[in-house]
């Protein structure tokens, strides 16, 4: 795994931070990797805006800011707007759909989009807070960076026991939709465009 | 053994009972003629010797000041602190090994002005702590500043045309922060102390016992109220023994009447009692009761 | 001797460099902690507040730093190993009670998770400009031992270290993370009990007759005593002779004061850790420490690949300073290049220690956020010059 550096963004309740918790956690555990998690502290970290940034590497990371994102995944039209200039060119960019519309790419960059309406699909399963997991799952089967099962086995490790088989629910519904995404393109969602190319 | 201590040593023992209780090798004390702190002292050691507590158990913790000092004189496991962290360093002695008996000995301007914010801390936490306040009502081993407990209009070095603020009313302060055992009496009851002392250590909870001292030296003098013999003579004439007083009427002033007695006597579980309860029902099986000694 | 089994959570693990203190300090086997709630260190003794019951000991939350940093020399006293936890202006309301700590001897550890001053300043963002504050920041003459951890491994690793330093040496050490290093998640392996070597507390054999609480042994480190068990010892702030009885002549002053230092400062080869790469062929030399470290060493590497002859020595132990190694290395390299989150801190001792034999830049940041790594490897190149 080359360094892949990835930014999470959202607002607070979203599960912005266990998302990139988990995703470290498979890495760095599950598969040997190096994974270091860093987050944006701060008052507008309650409730506010809420990022994390997640650094991948196959050695150890050094510097542990993410400058120019290989991967970001919004969950806000606010994090959208703060942080997609920073997506590096031919970087992916994730969406939650329904809460971001994609607007105002520069065109100077080509990036990847891809959505997926997280938030209805963890309702659909009862908890809207599972929301996360949905997103982990769609990323996981998206990005190929990490070994699903790992992703799986982090997250049942880290959400409490009692919501455990909900969040392994929420991440087989995002991995599916993921898939999916990847296989095709991504034009199933219909927000999948490269900005130029 | 010094002029202040020969004042409650009575006669019916040869020799002085209370010195094996003192590091002999560390006299003559720095205390002035006519002081208290000495006084208390013997008191102190003769609760010692009553209770028949283990020596071994017990640990003395000062502050700094005049009353600081009395750590470097008791032949006990003795620590004399930074100033006003008398308290919380015994705090943290009792709490890494409850089967100590520890006393805080300390004086007023040290336990209530800057050390005031632990002193009600400690009465509200309910930690088992014995306070022996020595109140001379007056920062004395700087030279005679006002201090919270300086009364009405006294004089002092930094209040030389008079104090204007209101005194701390300490057994009030620290009856209102949830002290279980407060008692005041002056040096010149130093039997009374002594029992006062005795009943302290028998409760489990933040005790406190004020004694009211004089200081010839700078308070007395300064405000032309005698030596330390004349002081003595006002304490003797002016205390007024009311058991169970409210707190809120025992303020001080500086030549009127002294209430002195046990204003509270009341029992209330201790902080490590109510930690242990604490952890006991939240985690069930997975709590670890304290191992006195780590290493 | 080896760890308690029931204080080390042993396994891999993904968590932040506050979370791996606490565990260092648990497996250090310390089973008290005192402390005041202060952003960016929080997260230690809320941990270390969830976690004691369970092994067997105690957490206070104290009234305010002034407390917090005597209640644990308290609980040392009475035969525990503790700690505290706090940043910026509760390390600055500390530091007397640093001082009563070399003063009277008492191993423990004060833990600082730098964040941006003066005052109040920047209380969610990194900064490493406590570190001179570590050094000098109470009254009076001593010496002091200061650990900077570079990743929540070494949080762990580092704070286990902390704990034996100041039993073997009878001293406050102070463990000088930063909001970064604090807040930043990665994987902590935490080994098996039996192989974590914990140095315990030397208790005096003598009998009380025979015990002389503050006479220095060979390597000038007093033994303790234990309280309550009849040795009927004096601790005070106050210089004190031998029997720990306030004696203040300038003799029993000179004496005591040059013990204090001399007790880290002799052994400071011992002492010091570096962590030293590429500094045989070196002309430039990044002095660095803690988050800054890491920072540097992509500016580092990136150097090397350019074929620039550029060294790396990271300060693992600010204090006790290593000057002989810089002393020695300012003989043979052009220039010594210190980024650090101050305006020029530990890049003082750098110049002291070089004699002017070589030339020190100092590579500032106010705080905030750390340095871009393109600013330290322009300062490498421009060294060279």
């Amino acid at each position: 795994m080359q360094l892949t550096e990835i930014h999470i963004a959202g607002f607070g309740g979203q599960g912005v931070i266990l998302s990139a918790m988990v995703l470290g956690k498979a890495a760095s555990i599950f598969q040997k990797r190096f994974a270091t998690v860093t987050q944006n502290f701060g008052p507008e970290a309650r409730g506010g805006a809420c990022s994390a940034q997640l650094i991948l590497s196959d050695s150890a990371v050094l510097y542990p800011y993410v400058t120019h994102p290989d991967i970001l995944v919004v969950m806000s039209q606010e994090a959208f707007n703060r942080f997609t200039p920073e997506l590096k060119d031919g970087g992916t960019l994730v969406v939650e759909q329904d809460l971001v519309r994609v607007t105002g790419l520069d065109g100077k960059k080509t990036i990847k989009v891809f959505g997926i309406p997280a938030t209805r699909i963890a309702e659909g399963l009862g908890k809207k807070m599972v929301l996360n997991s949905v997103m982990v799952g769609f990323f996981t089967a998206l990005t190929q960076l990490l070994d699903a099962d790992a992703v799986r086995r982090a997250v049942s490790e880290s959400v409490p026991p009692i919501f455990r088989e909900l969040n392994l629910e929420a991440f087989e519904q995002g991995f599916k939709q993921g898939k999916v995404a990847s296989g095709k393109g991504g034009t199933e969602l219909e927000l999948q465009y490269t900005a130029e190319d | 053994m010094s002029a202040e201590l020969s004042v409650s040593v009575s006669n019916e023992d040869l020799g002085n009972p209370v010195e094996p209780f003192l590091r002999s090798d560390r006299m003559p004390h720095i205390w002035c003629p006519g002081c208290g702190i000495g006084t208390t002292v013997n008191s102190f050691a003769r609760a010692l010797i009553e209770s028949k507590i283990d020596l071994k158990s017990v640990a003395l913790v000062s502050g700094i000041g005049c009353t600081g000092r009395v750590a470097g004189y008791v032949a006990l496991d003795s620590f004399h602190t930074t100033h006003g962290r008398a308290i919380p360093f015994a705090t943290g002695l009792k709490l890494a090994n409850p089967k100590l008996n520890v006393v805080v000995y300390s004086g007023d301007g040290d336990l209530s002005a800057i050390g005031g914010n632990h002193l009600i801390h400690a009465a509200r936490r309910n930690i088992d702590l014995k306070v022996i306040c020595v109140n001379n009502l007056i920062y004395a081993m700087t030279g005679g500043q006002t201090a919270p407990t300086t009364p009405d209009h006294a004089t002092t070095s930094t209040n030389p045309y008079g104090t204007f603020e209101p005194a701390f009313n300490l057994p009030h302060l620290v009856e209102a922060a949830g002290a279980v055992y407060v008692a005041r009496w002056t040096t010149f009851h130093a039997r009374q102390l002594s029992r006062a002392i005795g009943e302290a250590f028998q409760k489990k909870g933040f005790s406190f016992i004020e004694v009211i001292s004089p200081c010839p030296t700078l308070y007395q003098r300064r405000n032309r109220l005698g030596d330390g013999l004349e002081t003595m003579k006002y304490y003797k004439a002016m205390s007024k023994v009311r058991t169970g007083a409210p707190t809120s009427e025992v303020g001080l002033t500086m030549n009127g009447e002294i209430i002195v007695g046990k204003f509270v006597d009341r029992n209330r579980a201790d902080y490590q009692t109510m930690m242990r309860a604490q952890y006991a029902s939240s985690l069930g099986e997975k709590f670890v009761e304290l191992e006195a000694v780590c290493s | 001797m080896k760890a308690d089994p029931r204080g080390v959570l042993t396994g891999e693990h993904f968590i932040d460099g506050d979370h791996a203190c606490c565990e260092g300090a648990l497996a250090a086997g310390a089973r008290f902690a005192a402390g005041y709630p202060i952003t960016p260190s929080t997260e230690i003794v809320e941990r270390f507040a969830a976690r004691v019951p369970t092994v067997g000991g105690t957490f206070i939350q104290m009234e305010d730093e002034l407390a917090a940093s005597i209640t644990l020399q308290g609980a040392v006293w009475g035969g525990a190993k503790a700690f505290t936890v706090t940043s910026g202006p509760g390390f600055s309301l500390m530091m007397e009670h640093v001082g009563y700590a070399a003063m009277t001897e008492t191993p423990c550890v004060f833990v600082d998770v730098q964040r941006g001053g003066p005052s109040t300043g920047l209380p969610t963002l990194p900064a490493q400009a406590d570190m001179m504050q570590a050094r000098w920041g109470s009254h009076g003459d001593y010496a002091i031992i200061a650990l900077c951890p570079n990743s929540p491994q070494e949080c762990f690793d580092l704070t286990i270290k902390a704990f034996n330093l100041a039993e073997e040496f009878r001293t406050p050490v102070m463990f000088m993370m930063d909001e970064v290093v604090g807040h930043m998640t990665e994987k902590v392996v935490i080994p098996p009990a039996d192989r974590i070597e914990i140095i315990p507390r030397k208790y005096t054999q003598k009998p009380a007759e025979e015990f002389l609480p503050y006479k220095g042994n060979g390597a000038m480190v007093p033994e303790m005593a234990r309280t309550g068990e009849g040795y009927k010892f004096h601790v005070t702030g106050l210089t004190h002779d031998e029997r720990g009885y306030p004696n203040m002549t300038p003799q029993i002053q000179d004496k005591l004061v040059r013990r204090l230092q001399n007790k880290i400062q002799f052994a400071a080869d011992r002492i010091t850790l570096c962590e030293e790469e590429n500094l045989s062929d070196a002309d430039v030399v990044v002095v660095s420490y803690g988050i800054t470290s890491r920072v540097a060493q992509r500016a580092i590497d990136q150097a090397r690949e350019r074929g620039l002859r550029v060294g790396k020595l990271r300060l693992i132990t600010a204090w006790p300073f290593p000057q002989e190694r810089i002393r020695e290395l300012a003989g043979r390299v052009k220039a010594f290049i210190v980024p650090e989150l101050n305006l020029g801190q530990m890049a003082l001792e750098v110049e002291r220690a070089a004699l002017g034999k070589a030339e020190t830049y100092p590579l500032t940041h106010a705080g905030g956020g750390v340095h871009n790594p393109e600013d330290i490897l322009r300062a490498i190149v421009e060294a060279r010059r």
